[in-house]
């Protein structure tokens, strides 16, 4: 099969690659484009280990032809931490033991991320709700729920702080 | 002192040693997505390798066609049992003295079984040529009981162990018997319970289950040719058992292996064994010279490697009418699959089962242990577990709870009576162990005291009085736990992995500035153990936490050890590392008393330094003295600050804890609700008290798991049901409880630092909490014993059968 | 779990995506959302040359709000979610929506998708019975319409035609009462037992009732004789039970992970009652 001409920005660079339209988004970030942070867990849409931001949605890369993805704005783990540092979500799993092997966290947090853009001050309910398409098999959640309540607060004080 | 010199307190705390949450240093690459995982590694021409596999549990293997799969562009090797038989290596040694079939040969015998290896230049050719590999199969009858397996006349399994009556433990008695273990006095056992006042009998079967830990297993080898040097990196527990094997199988140098475990996205057993896919894989290296990758997906996974559990339990347990235990009996049916795969300690085949008489006093007891094949999936590893003390556990905390329904007494009141008490430690039990220390009735009574026991047996009465007007279709159950656990594997003289003693190690440089790295024979997997034996480190020789660097999983630099599994990294290498420290210091107080011109007894330690006693004004601390070992000449001394330790255990550690759960259980659809869990751990000396409770979160959620959803079942076929995270159940942040966690502190005696370990605990004791719930609510209607797991229609199934549907 | 090779096209209207698909027959597949799809591909229990993307075809995504409302197929269920319109005029579909799949899986699986593919699993073809929706398909020849009733075959197996498109989903307005009751093992999970039902009252008594169950059958099942037991009834006990007693005779579940057939049989009759008796709740 002929190989497509791909374009994605990824974490704000546009980048060109080759790709059979059969292959997966999750390979074509990881093997393609050297970006692995995003992991590959169940391959069933079941996990979330390979949670991106495509369009402004989480999707499960494992689970996107890389053709679906043409033309596509990608946000990966490595796409998250300001240029200044870590993330709030990021510095919050640190804070609050949020990640035990750390191989659901770029997923966790990629999803984290875009559930504070859409509800900047969610319950505890909602996280679980919200954190419920990503599996980790170390931590019990406990910590990431409290990591992600924790950033949420974070950001609007400083949203307040700002205004 | 002026304002700047810290005082004593800060000095403490700017250490971070022992006891405090230090915050982990892997945090900040594992959250931006710069973990090094296995299928993170990328070599310059890099093939991959995936496997042809069975679809069939039983079935002679007619002939393999590879032609078409060969023909296939991009596709570089397809290897089969033919090609690895002059090798040597179509058959491989496992852990617990059989062989395996690293490829098909002949025959398979599980569904998922490795058939043919297919290398190509990426993942999705090998994936299209396994499709063109043509495999001619002849089913033959399947076997997915053990009780029917060793029936008379049953299909024999393992042909090729045809005529051999003796296997590596002892006697085998049918083709489809493995081994026979035993311990205990069984006609002293036999007797009591003859004459006792009161027996309850059960069965009680722990189902087969699986670690799926998120990063399933695979590898990267690469042989180097003109070096002839193999680098194998892969998920590997144990790295360093790893490198002895592959060179004894292969016959490469030991010091021609490099074996580098990087980050391990989890592990919880799975990733102790050796599999065919890192033999092949190594093979492929060596066939066509370049490095090739092998991951397995999620199904080969499930399917193919490393199970736990699958103990048929047979329980007698016998007491006195007052409720004081007399003996237990346990006869055991280990349905071990097609290869005795098990990851336990050489001598011990059924692993440390015996710890089965848990944390009671049991003059007598017996336990027997008859090892079967079946057509399943070969393992048996310890699932985030030391070695079958999940299956000791689960049992005899259910045994507690069917004596207690027998004697009509409260179960909590009958753990209470039976408890060792805390003058009988060294306790030695019935079935040879030597428990070192423990405090049962003051950790039972702080749990029972925590959750209001009688305010919620009040509740409970309640409720069932009021389902009993039709109020609600809600039952209560109050699931109760207390559990011994024995880890820290374990004293040389008795615990080996294939003939390499259960020891583990820790080196470590001091640098001239003050700074140092350790390396240790263990390997993280989520555990922390870059923060924490840093701060082991810290407290021993006084040098900050931040400043040390640990470093594990490459056997080029890391001293030998036997790795990470059945909670033994703090118990084993953990001493290791207070011990190594302690050698450091022993030279550092050399080093300062030439520098304060003291005799070395005039020192004393303090914190960072040593200080002449009598004049604190008079010091050197860590520091100073690193710089001075680099920089003096001192008479009798070398230069230079390291040490290196070897320990070897001198006993097992037993964390013990007690668990409480409490589930509102839907009788019409089986759902169950976990309204509170409490944990209180006791696992020793405590030395991140964070980490610790991330450890038992996790713990629990896979006791959740375990207890009330998760397994790998088979139909009749041999069939594999659940293959896929659809129904291999995990649950997600919503179907997972808030735990309250808690403890009590018990040092070990015998342990340089007093530490247990405790990573498997909530594990091992928290499946017969959830598992004991979902009994105690039906309690009242004469359930006494119903398998797991727990899920909906099970659950359903017992208030169907007890007459609760109407 | 790697899927096998085809062909990718994006049109970008609906024409040419009927054209693609009359050029290659059934050697074609539309691809929506994906999410039911891809799977069934990477476990190669599917293979297509050529899968037709339909994401660039934005009158697929239109969501009309009026007495009847009208959702073009490629709307995704966090779309269907986030539409304040809807949420006011159909709720039910909001309350089901939540229970499909998780969040990742609602930005990406599409109604369409989810209504068209077959599969007893998924939630919204029991719903569209309920709903009484209708379904129009595009194909060579013009539109048809399809009643979602009348819609399902056999497991996988629809009235569609292979050289079809469903474009668009609509259904009235429904009644006031209403509640789409899911039994799962987790999230994620499709339904152990799930029902869907509206009630419409009138001086305390049942108007109209409509009631469906999922993966329950091979098809969904939309159960004439659950909503008319409860006609003229004010969901009493004796209603619920004859309710219950008609949809029993209407579903015919199978045995699988979630349990044997008489588990299926209990729950599904415990989900119905439950969601009755919130529907009338609300009605």
């Amino acid at each position: 099969m002929s190989k497509m001409h791909l374009k994605l920005k990824v974490n704000g660079q546009e980048v060109e690659t080759l790709a059979e339209p059969r292959e997966l988004l999750i390979h074509v970030l990881r093997e393609k484009l050297d970006i692995t942070g995003p992991h590959i867990g169940c391959e069933t849409s079941h996990c979330g280990a390979c949670t991106v931001d495509m369009d402004g949605k989480s999707v499960k890369s494992c689970t996107v032809f890389a053709a679906q993805a043409q033309g596509a704005q990608i946000t990966t783990i490595e796409g998250i931490a300001n240029p200044e540092g870590m993330h709030v979500l990021q510095e919050m799993f640190r804070e609050h033991h949020g990640l035990q092997c750390g191989f659901c966290t770029p997923g966790m947090i990629t999803r984290a991320w875009r559930l504070l853009q859409e509800n900047p001050n969610p319950t505890e309910e909602e996280v679980r709700f919200g954190m419920s398409g990503n599996l980790c098999r170390c931590t019990g959640y406990q910590n990431i729920v409290k990591a992600v309540l924790a950033a949420a607060s974070e950001m609007n004080s400083a949203k307040e702080a700002a205004e | 002192m002026n304002e700047m010199t810290p005082t004593r307190e800060e000095r403490v705390a700017n250490l971070k040693g022992m006891g405090c949450a230090r915050k982990r240093v892997e945090d900040a690459r594992f959250t931006q997505g710069k973990g090094n995982y296995v299928d993170d590694v990328k070599l310059p021409g890099m093939l991959f390798g995936d496997f042809v596999r069975s679809p069939h549990a039983h079935a002679r293997v007619k002939s393999i066609n590879t032609e078409a799969a060969l023909a296939l562009p991009g596709v570089v090797a397809v290897l089969t049992a033919k090609d690895l038989e002059p090798l040597g290596l179509h058959w491989m040694p496992t852990l617990a003295g059989d062989k395996q079939m690293v490829l098909a040969d002949g025959k398979v015998l599980f569904q998922g079984q490795e058939v043919a290896y297919v290398v190509a230049e990426d993942r999705y050719i090998a994936a299209d040529a396994i499709e063109l590999v043509e495999v001619e199969y002849e089913d033959l009858p399947v076997i997915t009981d053990p009780f029917k397996a060793l029936e008379e006349g049953a299909t024999v399994l393992r042909e090729d162990l045809e005529g051999q009556t003796e296997g590596a433990h002892g006697p085998r008695r049918h083709p489809n018997h493995i081994f026979l273990w035993e311990q205990g006095d069984k006609a002293a056992t036999e007797e009591v319970i003859a004459g006792a006042e009161v027996v309850a009998e059960e069965m009680i079967y722990y189902h087969r289950t699986h670690p799926c830990p998120l990063e399933t297993c695979g590898c990267v080898a690469s042989m180097d040719k003109i070096n002839g040097k193999l680098t194998l990196w892969g998920t590997f527990q144990a790295p360093h058992v790893v490198r002895t094997v592959a060179s004894l199988l292969s016959g490469i140098a030991e010091h021609n292996i490099r074996v580098i475990s990087p980050d391990i996205g989890g592990g919880f057993g799975n990733k102790v064994g050796v599999y065919p896919g890192y033999v092949c894989s190594i093979v492929a290296s060596i066939v066509t010279g370049k490095p090739v990758k092998w991951v397995e997906d999620r199904m080969e996974n499930l399917m193919a490697t490393a199970f736990a559990r699958d103990y048929w339990m047979q329980g007698k347990i016998a007491a006195t009418k007052e409720g004081k235990i007399t003996g237990l009996w346990c006869h055991t049916t280990a349905d071990h699959g097609a290869f005795d795969a098990c990851a336990d300690p050489t001598k011990f085949p059924a692993g440390f089962f015996h710890i089965c008489t848990g944390s009671y006093d049991i003059p007598v007891a017996w336990v027997g242990v008859d090892g079967v094949y079946t057509n399943k999936a070969p393992g048996g590893v310890a699932y985030r577990c030391s070695f079958r003390v999940t299956e000791a556990a689960y049992f005899i905390e259910r045994m507690i709870e069917v004596l207690a329904l027998r004697l009509g007494m409260d179960a909590a009141e009958l753990r209470r009576i039976n408890f060792i008490r805390k003058d009988q430690f060294p306790y030695h039990s019935a079935l040879g162990w030597e428990y070192d220390s423990g405090d049962y009735h003051t950790a039972w009574d702080k749990a029972l005291k925590a959750v209001d026991y009688e305010g919620l047996r009040r509740e409970q009465a309640e409720r069932l009085e009021a389902f009993k007007r039709g109020e609600t279709r809600k039952l209560m159950g109050i699931g109760l736990s207390f559990f011994t656990e024995i880890v820290g594997a374990g004293p040389v003289k008795n615990c080996d992995i294939l003939g390499m003693g259960m020891f583990d190690s820790c080196e470590i440089r001091i640098h001239p500035t003050g700074s140092a790295i350790a390396r240790l024979g263990t390997i993280s997997q989520g555990q922390g153990h870059a923060t924490t034996f840093a701060q082991i480190l810290a407290s021993e020789t006084g040098i900050p936490a931040d400043m040390i660097t640990i470093e594990e999983g490459d056997t080029d630099t890391a001293p030998y050890g036997l790795g990470t599994y059945g909670s033994r990294s703090t118990p084993v290498a953990g001493a290791a590392t207070a011990l190594a420290g302690r050698k450091i210091r022993a030279k550092a107080q050399m080093i300062a008393a030439y520098l304060l011109e003291v005799h070395d007894n005039d020192l004393e330690w303090d914190v960072d330094r040593f200080v002449v006693k009598g004049a604190p004004e008079r010091f050197k601390t860590m520091a100073e003295i690193a710089y001075a070992s680099y920089n003096q000449a001192i008479p009798g001394l070398e230069p230079g600050l390291e040490a290196v330790s070897y320990y070897d255990p001198p006993n097992m550690t037993y964390p013990f804890g007690a668990y409480i759960c409490v589930m509102d259980i839907d009788v019409d659809t089986g759902e169950a609700a976990i309204r509170q869990f409490y944990a209180l751990d006791d696992c020793g000396t405590r030395i991140n008290p964070m980490v610790i409770e991330g450890q038992v979160h996790g713990g629990l959620t896979e006791a959740l798991a375990i207890a009330m959803g998760q397994e790998i079942a088979y139909d009749e076929m041999g069939n594999v049901k659940t293959a896929t995270l659809m129904d291999f159940f995990i649950p997600t942040a919503w179907e997972t409880p808030n735990y309250t966690t808690d403890w009590t502190e018990t040092p070990s005696p015998h342990h340089p630092i007093g530490a247990k370990g405790v990573g498997e605990s909530p594990n091992v004791g928290g499946v017969p909490a959830f598992s004991n719930a979902v009994h105690d609510a039906f309690r009242t209607f004469g359930l006494t014993q119903a398998h797991m797991p727990h899920d909906h229609w099970r659950i359903w199934k017992v208030a169907s059968d007890l007459g609760l549907h109407g | 779990m790697i899927p096998p090779a085809f062909d990718y096209h994006r049109p970008e209207s609906l024409d040419a995506a009927l054209k693609l698909l009359g050029a290659h027959g059934d050697e074609a597949r539309v691809l929506a959302g994906g999410h039911s799809l891809i799977p069934m591909m990477k476990l190669r229990m599917a293979e297509f040359a050529h899968l037709i993307d339909l994401q660039a075809i934005e009158d697929l995504r239109d969501i009309a709000v009026g007495d009847t409302i009208r959702i073009g197929a490629m709307t995704t269920q966090a779309e269907l979610l986030d539409h304040a319109g809807l949420a006011e005029a159909a709720p039910i579909l909001s309350e089901a929506a939540m229970q499909i799949a998780d969040p990742q899986v609602r930005y990406m699986g599409t109604i369409g998708g989810n209504v068209a593919n077959g599969d007893p699993g998924n939630d919204m073809p029991g719903l569209m019975q309920c709903l009484d929706a209708t379904y129009t398909l595009a194909g060579p020849d013009g539109t048809r319409d399809v009643s979602a009733r009348d819609f399902y075959e056999a497991a996988y197996m629809t009235a569609r035609e292979d050289d079809e498109i469903l474009v668009a989903i609509s259904f009235p307005r429904h009644a006031p009462g209403y509640a789409y009751e899911k039994q799962k093992r987790k999230i994620g999970d499709y339904a152990t037992a799930a029902a869907a039902v509206l009630i419409e009252a009138e001086g305390g008594k049942v108007k109209s009732a409509s009631v469906a169950m999922t993966n329950l059958s091979d098809v969904p099942v939309y159960s004439e004789g659950a909503g008319a037991a409860l006609l003229g009834t004010a969901c009493d006990a004796a209603a619920l039970d004859a309710a219950v007693i008609a949809m029993l005779g209407d579903i015919d579940p199978m045995e699988d992970n979630r349990g044997p057939v008489a588990f299926k049989q209990h729950v599904a009759g415990v989900i119905l009652r439950r969601a009755i008796e919130r529907a009338w709740k609300r009605a």
